[in-house]
């Protein structure tokens, strides 16, 4: 990157300063014997030309669109199309939800995204016994396509995208929404949006399980197979590190696990359906944590779409260009918000999202600021979106792309980040892959420990959170919060009932009995899936067909 | 069966000397285990004797392993909001099974307001988001005794 006499200049320069350095640091110690990041990645005083010598502009930076991407996967970027802004959200009843998004969008959101119930995201019904307690309170209740279709009421599949955050039961809500837009007279290769469908990440860390991981991962590969073949503009999973980061990982532990779990969809989907590379790659997509730590979050996304860049390419020996980039979604960290002072999580979250902006993100949720209460009022989410359309149109961040691009700092990073996260990747390699790892629990013990970390750092005052260990005030003002009424439960149960006497029940049971028998041969399951939905099955009926023929998955529960 | 009285009082000895035992459990369906692993660690560095139920257990599952386990607190973490029916049930059920007097307490995202009526169901205490891990381990040290178990068998 630079010329020896600049080198030897920055040299000599480093070398008057550090004497000023040490001088200061004599009359008076620094605040800290030591700084680091979030993750307690530590942090030099101060970075030169010498910390990025090695660094190759064309092959290490380059241009926006081209390889390894570093400076993000379009070459236009925000100037181009501005990020999507997509808010999580499902609440309640499908009626709830479905007036929650005409809202969103009416108030500027360019994509929907959905969350669902806990007993929905785990394959149970709303009448199950373990679904006591539980329905609509996390998210939207999905019990049918009836509630699909209310769901979708008004919505126009084919101008917007929608985001479904589902994994064991993603192939069942997403041939829902096929069902959907077909009945809306929307053909598949209309229809966009994601299913996040990624299972290795649940075993690691957000835990809605259901089957073990062999019969997981091979629901995935159907479900990648048959959109590449027929939902072409579909991304058929998200490849999420947003949950490792949660559940208390750092940011290379983040990288890292997200790009091994990427490794072993793409390796599964070659060796199983025997596809061409290039003939699924470029949909795959990914989805990221933007936590506080402004600069590591930056160098952790031109950091991922490098690395995934080089592992497409001299890996799976990819050839296709739309193959080596990442695409993906960031989320700001519900983890890092505070329950004390609430309206501080407005600045904790815009400076997030600020990072994921300069990180080249495709899409963003921004969290409310009463995350860590409940789930998100009227009020508090157009706080949040409103903060994405401050970024994006008020402070002149869109103007060019990737503009950090050659600070000694944010390379360096990027560079560290790089580093360390293959070598985990590598540990990984050696014990056989990802799935193997998850077996011997290693991903999990890496988390839980780097969580307990964090943890004691606050505790100790090491990492501050204003409100909660700095800043801390007695009497705070209450904050209107949003609940779930208990009649959602009851209301949802006798649809249920309902939708159970209109239907056809014993075409109900011959579509069950076909997925049955397919699901025990190497055959797509997709096909019976959507048959079954259009029959209006329930969720769990699927489900259940599944948990008899592969059994279930205990949390093996490492702490 | 023998002499209740000296074995009791021998017991009595040996618990105040033996330590606590935790049982850590996450009821219900919500995944979010960062804080039930993260109190399951700091109980287990405080020299308590910890069992993690791992995620997904129903209140049924969670009152038959504390008294399995001979535990003397039982610690709840719940995130997805149905903490009102999973809490209230565990202590229901605990009741039901003559073993009320094994302290429960809770976690996780819980609304302040829910707080006094989860007391009045018999949670013990309740530690929101932002509670430190000493002082949820010398509330534990302070307010929580080794059960009787042996006592009770007998």
């Amino acid at each position: 990157m630079f010329t020896e006499e600049t080198l030897r200049q920055a040299r000599k320069g480093k070398e008057r300063w550090q004497k000023e350095v040490d001088k200061a640091i004599a009359q008076k110690l620094e605040r800290q014997e030591r700084f680091s990041t979030v993750s307690d990645l530590e942090i030099k005083r101060i970075y030169t030309p010498e910390d990025i010598k090695d660094l190759n502009f064309e092959e290490d930076i380059g241009y926006p669109g081209f390889f390894p991407f570093t400076r993000g996967c379009q070459p236009t970027m925000y100037r181009g199309r501005e990020w999507t802004f997509r808010m999580f959200s499902g609440l309640g009843s499908a009626e709830d939800t479905n007036q929650r998004w005409h809202l969103l969008l009416k108030e500027g959101e360019t994509g929907l995204s959905t969350a669902f119930d806990f007993p929905t995201l785990m394959g149970y019904d709303s009448d199950s016994p373990r679904a006591v307690g539980e329905c609509g309170k996390c998210g939207v209740a999905i019990d049918t396509l009836r509630d699909f279709e209310i769901l979708a009421d008004k919505i126009p599949l084919d101008e917007v995208t929608t985001s479904m955050t589902i994994n064991p039961p993603a192939s069942i809500l997403w041939a829902m929404y096929l069902v959907v837009a077909e009945k809306m007279g929307i053909s598949w290769d209309r229809v966009g949006g994601t299913i996040q469908n990624d299972m290795l990440k649940e075993f690691i860390a957000q835990k809605t399980l259901m089957l073990p991981p062999e019969p997981s991962v091979r629901l995935i590969s159907d479900t990648i197979e048959f959109g590449t073949r027929y939902v072409p503009m579909w991304n058929t999973v998200s490849i999420s590190g947003y949950h490792i980061r949660e559940a208390g990982s750092t940011a290379v532990q983040e990288l890292a696990f997200t790009l091994a779990d990427g490794i072993a969809y793409v390796q599964e989907v070659i060796e199983r359906k025997k596809l061409g590379v290039d003939s699924f790659a470029p949909r795959l997509s990914f989805f990221f944590n933007s936590h506080l730590d402004f600069f590591e979050e930056i160098a952790k996304f031109r950091a991922a779409r490098r690395m995934w860049a080089k592992i497409m390419r001299d890996r799976f020996k990819a050839k296709d260009p739309r193959s080596w980039w990442m695409r993906f979604h960031t989320q700001t960290a519900g983890c890092s918000l505070t329950a004390q002072q609430p309206y501080n999580n407005i600045v904790r979250t815009a400076t997030e999202a600020l990072a994921a902006v300069l990180g080249g993100t495709q899409s963003l949720h921004s969290n409310s600021l009463d995350e860590t209460l409940a789930l998100p009022s009227e009020f508090a989410v157009t706080i949040a979106l409103r903060t994405q359309q401050i970024l994006a149109d008020e402070i002149g961040v869109t103007n060019t792309i990737d503009p950090l691009a050659g600070s000694y700092f944010v390379e360096s990073l990027t560079n560290q980040m790089e580093e360390e996260a293959w070598e985990y990747i590598h540990k990984i390699d050696g014990m056989g892959g990802m799935l193997a790892a998850i077996d011997k629990g290693f991903p999990q013990m890496e988390i839980a420990n780097a969580a307990y970390h964090y943890q004691r750092q606050i505790d100790e005052g090491e990492k501050i959170m204003v409100g909660a260990n700095k800043y801390v005030v007695e009497e705070e003002a209450p904050t209107e919060i949003l609940r779930i009424d208990e009649r959602v439960e009851q209301e949802q149960i006798a649809r249920l009932k309902g939708v159970k006497r209109a239907r056809d029940n014993h075409r109900v049971l011959q579509s069950l009995s076909d997925l049955r028998a397919a699901s025990k041969t190497d055959k797509n399951l997709m096909p019976y899936i959507l048959e079954a939905v259009k029959e209006y099955a329930t969720e769990q009926e699927i489900c259940d067909v599944w948990r008899n023929i592969f059994g279930e998955y205990r949390d093996p529960g490492f702490y | 069966m023998g002499d209740i009285i000296s074995l009791s009082a021998q017991e009595e000895k040996t618990n105040s000397e033996r330590k606590l035992r935790v049982l850590v459990a996450k009821p219900g369906l919500d995944g979010h285990d960062r804080g039930a692993r993260v109190i399951a660690r700091a109980y287990r560095d405080a020299g308590f004797e910890v069992v993690y139920t791992g995620v997904h257990q129903t209140p049924e599952q969670i009152v038959t392993a504390a008294l399995q386990e001979d535990v003397d607190l039982i610690g709840l973490s719940c995130l997805s909001g149905a903490h009102m029916t999973l809490f209230k049930r565990v202590v229901e059920l605990l009741k039901e099974r003559k073993a009320e007097d094994i302290p429960v307490i809770g976690g996780g995202i819980i609304p302040k307001d829910d707080i006094p009526e989860l007391k009045e169901a018999g949670i013990r205490e309740i530690f929101l988001p932002g509670t430190s891990l000493a002082s949820i381990v010398d509330w534990t040290r302070a307010s929580v005794r080794p059960r009787d178990w042996v006592e009770e068998r007998a």
